[in-house]
């Protein structure tokens, strides 16, 4: 592709970033056994201790291990802090801009955004209109996914506001690094992350709602034991401390929520909720939805509960939404973004279609409501036939693709088979918005293992990497 | 704690002690098939364990003899047999992950290693690494987890919900092995040496040899075998110790609907306390045996239908 990729570990002259300095040393010392032996210490212990994932279109229950690189991700301390300031920031219009549509749509009538944009989305719950929700929160958990492509130049791919997921590998990777090479951690002084499950937990706390008792149950909804991210929801209830409950374990009763315990029923205040808006209650949404409480939406709306992530923050994370977040920081915020967007070609426009369609080989193509990395074409690293192919369903449906230009991603030295060698990367930090806004320091760093590769989707062979930040 | 929660504690647990029961059942066979006899009654031995867990028709549907190898193929690593060992150790490490929040993590762990080790051979590999070693293996493991459950869990209802389900199991089990091992003992009528290490296979299965000596110091009868199995208060896998333990879970366990169960439970408990192995022997093992797994079953649907349904 003959791009100059930033890397993450050597500047452009082939010498070693001042934060990677020690770790860079410490690698150059270490014995190629020493360092295969570890990797097949982590390989057996992920498996023992079960953090796998199911992987969907593949034989039902199938588990695997996200592969796991030792070579840490490092961002340094002023590199972070101002990280830190910029995903509050979106974050924060991301919340506004929730409350103002499903209130007096500010945004719409001041014509910063197409009405049609997001009232004819599908992701746009009317149920939710004139609803109030405990402190003005929908997204209480973002996790934003950003890519840098050159010197302090990051770029949000996306928001991910709905159930957002890769948090335990944030805290499973770090437990890992510090258990392989104790030594490493007093060389370096990095920030800690494992108490992110309290301060999720304090964050929920914090919007439980009004008639709630003083001391809030708290309780994480899973899909069940065959969701993909069954694991993390089991490890993030064990680590809170709060019951991990299925839609049978709920029931509705004059607009209250309760679980079924040995006890008899027992009352839920807040719900963090891993399972997507359509399953949620099948009175309301999907009437097929197994997984559901019924009456949920009803106890919901009547301010009995609350629900985290809200219902109806989908309008704000998707594709075609996505071009407008920089605004929408100027209309609620008053200020410039921090972040950078990238420029997103919209198909539905035709002159956007005309570019896109003369551009293919050059473009990433997604669907707009597509996630996890399915369906979507890279243009530099497909065929002529994908891409004719990619073409055809591009016309007959182009309102379902945005396209963007292929980023140069940065890459960062990573254990392959043929060696250690550069691999793209993106990075995943976790917001979370309750009575303030805080983030641990660091996130999930997941790692295109395909040479080339811009795809890190763990269902796509990704792999992930800790991720440290350092302290002054 | 979940109603679910604590039906897949209580499963959990069920499974485990089932799996290392019938380990224990199939070892005894095994140990009983090799002091010499005629094939015709040896292969009735393997029969019986079919039919002490009513599996004659599926057996029937995939094999074509009930022969040694047959049974103990079908009974360990068959996995269409939901009571094989396989079948078994498979649901408790499901019922386990379902829940593995609740558990501590070396109690999972126990739990899925055991699972990912047995997955790992097959029957074939099974035998050619002996197949004492494996019965062994199972038991061990078993012990492997109750200990680290016991050793490292909270102390609170979900030890409760896993105690319970493995004294259910436990007391039921007891009653089978015993049913089936004094049938076929004593049918035979006739007392000479095989008897003794056919005794003395039945006492070890339930790890009962050393102490039947401990607590006897006299030669094996069958009457000392039935007392100890069943009506000595120190014999841990005896059904006095089985009732006793479920009458104190249930008590700690209590709620506002449960007060049938625990009146069910109190009465077999006193039934067994206070019973004497002459007017046991003089009724009918069989029938006692019978009677007890029937109470066991209907306190295991009051705990049901008490804690873990899902109304």
């Amino acid at each position: 592709m003959g791009k100059n990729y930033y890397n993450e570990m050597y500047d452009a002259a082939g010498s070693v970033r001042p934060p990677y300095s020690g770790y860079a040393e410490w690698l150059a010392e270490m014995p190629a056994e020493r360092i295969a032996s570890k990797r097949a210490e982590a390989d057996i212990a992920f498996r023992r201790v079960g953090i796998t994932f199911a992987v969907y279109g593949e034989e039902a229950g199938t588990e695997r291990l996200i592969p796991f690189d030792i070579v840490p991700r490092i961002i340094p301390a002023n590199e972070w802090r101002q990280l830190h300031v910029a995903l509050c920031q979106r974050v924060k219009a991301l919340n506004a801009f929730l409350y103002d549509i499903y209130h007096g749509q500010e945004i719409l009538r001041a014509g910063r955004i197409p009405r049609e944009q997001v009232l004819n989305n599908t992701q746009f719950r009317p149920e939710m209109i004139g609803v109030d929700v405990a402190a003005g929160i929908y997204a209480h958990i973002a996790g934003v996914d950003l890519v840098r492509a050159g010197e302090g130049e990051f770029y949000v791919l996306e928001d991910n506001l709905r159930v957002p997921s890769g948090v335990s590998y944030m805290i499973e990777d770090r437990k890992m690094m510090m258990r392989l090479f104790p030594e490493l951690f007093s060389r370096h002084k990095v920030a800690p992350v494992q108490h992110y499950p309290d301060m999720l937990l304090e964050n929920l706390r914090t919007v439980a709602p009004p008639s709630a008792a003083d001391d809030p149950t708290v309780v994480l909804l899973t899909p069940g034991a065959y969701n993909s991210a069954y694991f993390e929801h089991a490890f993030l209830a064990q680590q809170m401390g709060v019951e991990l409950v299925e839609g049978r374990d709920l029931f509705v009763s004059e607009d209250t929520v309760y679980m079924r315990t040995t006890r008899g029923p027992q009352r839920v205040d807040v719900i963090y909720r891993r399972l997507d808006d359509d399953f949620l209650d099948p009175r309301a949404f999907r009437p097929d939805s197994m997984i559901g409480v019924p009456g949920l939406l009803s106890a919901y709306r009547a301010g009995k509960v609350t629900l985290a992530n809200a219902i109806g923050t989908g309008v704000a994370d998707d594709k075609s939404i996505y071009p407008y977040v920089p605004d929408m920081i100027r209309f609620y915020l008053g200020e410039e973004p921090l972040l950078r967007n990238v420029p997103t070609y919209m198909l539905r426009k035709p002159e956007d279609l005309k570019y896109t369609l003369d551009h293919l080989p050059e473009l990433v193509v997604k669907e707009v409501h597509g996630a996890g990395g399915y369906g979507m074409l890279v243009g530099p690293s497909s065929s002529a036939a994908q891409i004719e192919d990619f073409r055809q369903r591009i016309l007959a449906a182009p309102e379902k693709y945005i396209a963007q230009p292929t980023l140069a991603l940065s890459n960062c030295p990573t254990f392959v088979e043929s060696g250690v060698a550069p691999r793209h990367l993106d990075l995943r930090p976790f917001v979370l918005s309750g009575k303030e806004i805080q983030l641990v320091p660091g996130g999930l760093t997941r790692v295109a293992l395909r040479e080339g590769s811009l795809v890190v989707n763990s269902s796509q062979g990704g792999g992930t990497k800790d991720t440290w930040v350092l302290e002054d | 704690m979940l109603s679910r929660t604590a039906d897949h504690l209580y499963w959990m647990s069920r499974y485990t002690e089932r799996a290392e029961n019938m380990a224990r059942l199939l070892d005894v066979t095994y140990q009983m098939s090799l002091v010499p006899k005629s094939v015709a009654a040896e292969n009735q031995n393997w029969g019986a364990i079919l039919a002490l867990n009513s599996l004659e028709e599926p057996f029937a549907r995939g094999y074509d003899a009930v022969t040694a190898e047959n049974v103990l193929r079908f009974m360990i690593s068959d996995a269409n047999n939901p009571a094989s060992i396989y079948s078994c150790l498979r649901a408790a490490r499901e019922n386990a992950h379902a829940v593995r929040g609740t558990l501590t993590s070396e109690t999972w762990e126990a739990c899925n290693s055991t699972w990912i080790e047995l997955r790992s051979q097959n029957f074939q590999q099974i035998v050619s690494g002996g197949i004492e070693q494996f019965f062994e293996w199972v038991k061990l493991r078993s012990s492997v987890v109750r200990g680290v459950t016991f050793g490292t869990m909270l102390q609170d209802e979900a030890l409760h919900f896993i105690r319970l389900g493995g004294l259910i199991e436990r007391g039921d089990n007891t009653a089978r092995i015993l049913d089936v091992k004094y049938h076929v003992l004593r049918s035979k009528g006739d007392e000479n040496a095989t008897d003794f290490y056919q005794w003395a296979a039945l006492l070890r299965s339930v790890s009962a040899f050393e102490v039947y000596r401990k607590v006897y110091r006299d030669i094996i009868t069958p009457e000392r075998v039935a007392e100890l199995l069943m009506l000595r208060p120190d014999m841990p896998r005896s059904l006095h110790a089985c009732t006793k333990g479920i009458v104190r879970v249930l008590r700690a366990l209590s709620n506002h609907q449960s007060a049938e169960t625990e009146r069910l439970a109190g009465m077999l408990h006193a039934q067994i306390h206070y019973a004497r192995i002459d007017d046991i022997l003089r009724q009918g093992m069989h029938e006692v045996l019978t009677e007890f797994m029937n109470h066991i079953f209907n306190i295991g649907e009051g705990i049901n239908r008490d804690f873990l349904a899902q109304l």
